[in-house]
């Protein structure tokens, strides 16, 4: 039947498939092509955790490494883009992205803008984000929200490899910025993708499972313990429906009001920190355009606001479980 | 006569681990006839009814409504009405001690689909069933836009007694899409090819809609591969055709497009789930669908009319035709174009006849094959 295959790989095989379709994709970061503990053989590791292994024998020339300096290739991949190329330039930690704000919310994402339409900015920032690596405060932040919060860019947080590969084909061949964040647990997780290739469109949400008691939204990796704590309510004669919004920005918006119309009880499950976070946006929207229907208070499912902590047991607490969705889902469902 | 039959779970498509029990069509102490519905199942893809393999009353509903089962669970049991309470007891809770619910793995284990090459295309397809002596084996086509799935009701069942395959025509399900194909013919030049290449020298094609149409061009282009004509809803018999149903189709691109359209091919809307839906949409968004799409749109069925006319190939071939009265896409009038043909039209059904109905399908397409 269809054929399995990780996260991981779903991203190598959506970067190969475009750079054999499209000879402007280029492919640039830290340790992309050589990378970490590498003993100075090209192609050695492909990043970080190997997500671009291969691609560099396969596209010479197109997979380029880079010095430790965000600031500077960001800048590039960002100038490559308004002159021509569609350049995925590879962050590895979502965290450095303060280096080179500038070069993303200040430039890249108002060009088309400012430009009256006459320039585009294909560019693709690839990041990994979320905690639960031992990683500690500065590798394991999901700062989705920050990206969300800025017009001009666009935010795709994919929460499996079917998605994860359909929407990095969308975003090499979107003509504007995208954010594209890939959760470092989801790594290795497996599913039914695709050989050939094919696009998921933004600002189309998934509806993971049909129900008609609560609507839960889900991001990124959040989704599938939103599946697990589903799964657990149906036993207890509770149908959730499961929203996963596949990109914050553009929000499809639409279907999350259209569940939230027909349950009337909404949680949302976000990794953030709470404050301005997407728990806080979806909720205010529903609040806003859905009170009437809404039966019990909104529930957020986050972190809480406190850094990301580096102790494996606090670790573990901090992130949403499914046990806590569980819980908040009882809350609206029990709500009198 | 004291024989215990169980119902259990159906495997609906290699994909399905579990179903839900919608409601039970039938009470404890009904009669009960082979091929009638005894309880509707709910799978993730689609819902549609289990069918008694066997004679007897019915004796117990083990599975209540609402209740989602894994493939092989026992849902209810078929007995005798003189066979003792007690025995019944007894096979139900042996049963229930020794299943053992199949793994995601098993699935893999299972009759898995194939590929073959065909020139340039390579075609998927899936077989099911031994090759019997002296029984020709049986090919099913589907139709516009549909895939190899579309016979998840039928490919079992008619297995029972020969081999059946069935296939995924170029620029749909797994086969090669790009192949710049516009007519039955050339879609028929396939399908032989896919015969010899599988070494099926003769066999019964049945094809709904446009996959009736290719087993006509199939039958006109070799006519001594084909052993009989099973076709349903078919194209080629006539020149109407719902143009806004195969326009909306190949336009569509998101989910409450594609909804309305896909609603038109059956006679119960309910049918259209969200997963279905989102199932069709990934199938058009696989690079290449669109233009393969498009292409064979516009060669077979540009302004709402069908190009290719083929009642002649139908001659001197044993034919059955099977038409959904209330059919949206096809009009029903069609099935009485082959004159000396076997004719059912099933008052109530729409185009997915072979789907919606699949039990009387099965049984007139079983009885007309032999």
């Amino acid at each position: 039947m269809a054929r399995k295959i990780t996260y991981q790989q779903a991203i190598n095989e959506a970067l190969d498939q475009e750079m054999t379709r499209d000879p402007s994709v280029i492919v640039m970061g830290e340790d992309v092509a050589g990378g970490a503990g590498s003993p100075g053989e090209d192609d050695a590791w492909g990043g970080v955790l190997g997500v671009t292994k291969g691609l560099y024998a396969k596209h010479p020339g197109r997979v380029m490494d880079t010095p430790i300096s965000e600031s500077g290739y960001i800048g590039a991949a960002v100038g490559a883009a308004c002159n021509g190329l569609r350049p995925v330039a590879e962050l590895m930690f979502i965290d450095f992205m303060g280096v080179c704000f500038d070069q993303i919310f200040n430039q890249a994402a108002k060009f088309r803008y400012m430009f009256g339409g006459k320039a585009k900015t294909p560019v693709v920032i690839r990041a990994m984000y979320g905690a639960g690596f031992r990683a500690a405060a500065q590798h394991s932040q999901c700062l989705y929200n920050m990206f969300t919060h800025v017009p001009g860019l666009k935010v795709v947080v994919p929460s499996n490899p079917y998605d994860a590969k359909g929407l990095l084909i969308q975003s090499i061949r979107d003509n504007d910025p995208v954010i594209f964040l890939e959760h470092k647990a989801l790594y290795t997780m497996e599913g039914d993708v695709p050989a050939e290739s094919y696009i998921v469109p933004f600002g189309e949400a998934a509806v993971v499972q049909e129900g008609d008691d609560v609507t839960i939204v889900a991001i990124g990796r959040m989704v599938n313990y939103a599946k697990e704590a589903a799964a657990n309510l149906r036993k207890k004669g509770i149908q959730c429906e499961i929203i996963d919004p596949r990109t914050t920005s553009p929000l499809d918006t639409d279907t999350i009001l259209e569940s939230v119309e027909r349950t009337g009880r909404l949680v949302v499950v976000d990794e953030s920190s709470p404050r301005c976070s997407m728990a806080s946006d979806i909720s205010g929207f529903i609040a806003q355009e859905a009170f009437g229907a809404l039966k019990a208070p909104i529930q957020m499912v986050t972190a809480p606001h406190v850094p990301v902590p580096f102790a494996a047991s606090l670790e573990d607490l901090y992130i949403p479980s499914p046990a806590r969705i569980e819980e908040a889902v009882m809350k609206v469902k029990e709500y009198r | 006569m004291s024989a215990i039959f169980t119902v259990t779970m159906p495997k609906w498509g290699l994909s399905m681990q579990e179903g839900k029990v919608n409601l039970w069509l039938k009470e404890v102490g009904d009669k009960i006839e082979p091929g009638e519905e005894i309880l509707e199942v709910e799978s993730e893809k689609i819902s549609g009814a289990v069918e008694a393999a066997t004679t007897g009353v019915l004796r117990r509903q083990v599975a209540q409504a609402d209740e989602v089962l894994p493939v092989g669970a026992l849902l209810g049991v078929i007995a005798d009405k003189d066979v003792d309470d007690a025995l019944i007891d007894d096979l139900i809770a042996r049963f229930q001690a020794e299943f053992v619910p199949p793994s995601a793995d098993d699935a893999d284990s299972g009759p898995q689909t194939q590929t073959v090459k065909v020139g340039n295309v390579e075609v998927r397809y899936l077989k099911l069933g031994e090759d019997v002596a002296g029984k020709d084996p049986l090919l099913l086509i589907h139709g516009f836009g549909g895939d190899l799935n579309n016979w998840l009701f039928n490919h079992a069942p008619l297995s029972e007694s020969r081999a059946v395959y069935a296939l995924d025509l170029p620029g749909h399900g797994s086969t090669t899409k790009v192949t710049g194909i516009d007519s039955l013919d050339g879609l028929a030049e396939v399908v032989v090819g896919f015969m010899d290449a599988v070494g099926l020298e003769c066999a019964h094609l049945a094809g709904h809609s446009m996959g009736g149409g290719v087993s006509l061009a199939v039958a006109k282009r070799a006519p001594n591969k084909v052993k009989s004509l099973s076709l349903i809803a078919s194209a080629g018999l006539g020149s109407e055709i719902n143009g806004a149903y195969i326009d909306g189709f190949v336009s569509a691109a998101s989910r409450n497009a594609l909804k309305p359209v896909l609603a038109q091919l059956y006679s119960n809307e309910s049918l259209v789930t969200r997963s279905m839906i989102d199932d069709m949409l990934k199938f058009k968004r696989l690079e290449g669908v669109d233009s393969a799409l498009a292409t064979l749109a516009g060669g077979l069925f540009a302004g709402g009319r069908q190009s290719a006319q083929l009642v002649a190939a139908a001659a001197g071939k044993p034919t059955l035709v099977i038409w959904g009265e209330n059919d949206r896409v096809i009009p029903s009038s069609h099935a009485t174009a082959i004159p000396g043909a076997t004719v059912k039209v099933m008052p109530g059904q729409g185009h997915m006849v072979q789907l919606e109905a699949a039990g009387e399908v099965n049984k007139l397409i079983g009885e007309f094959i032999g």
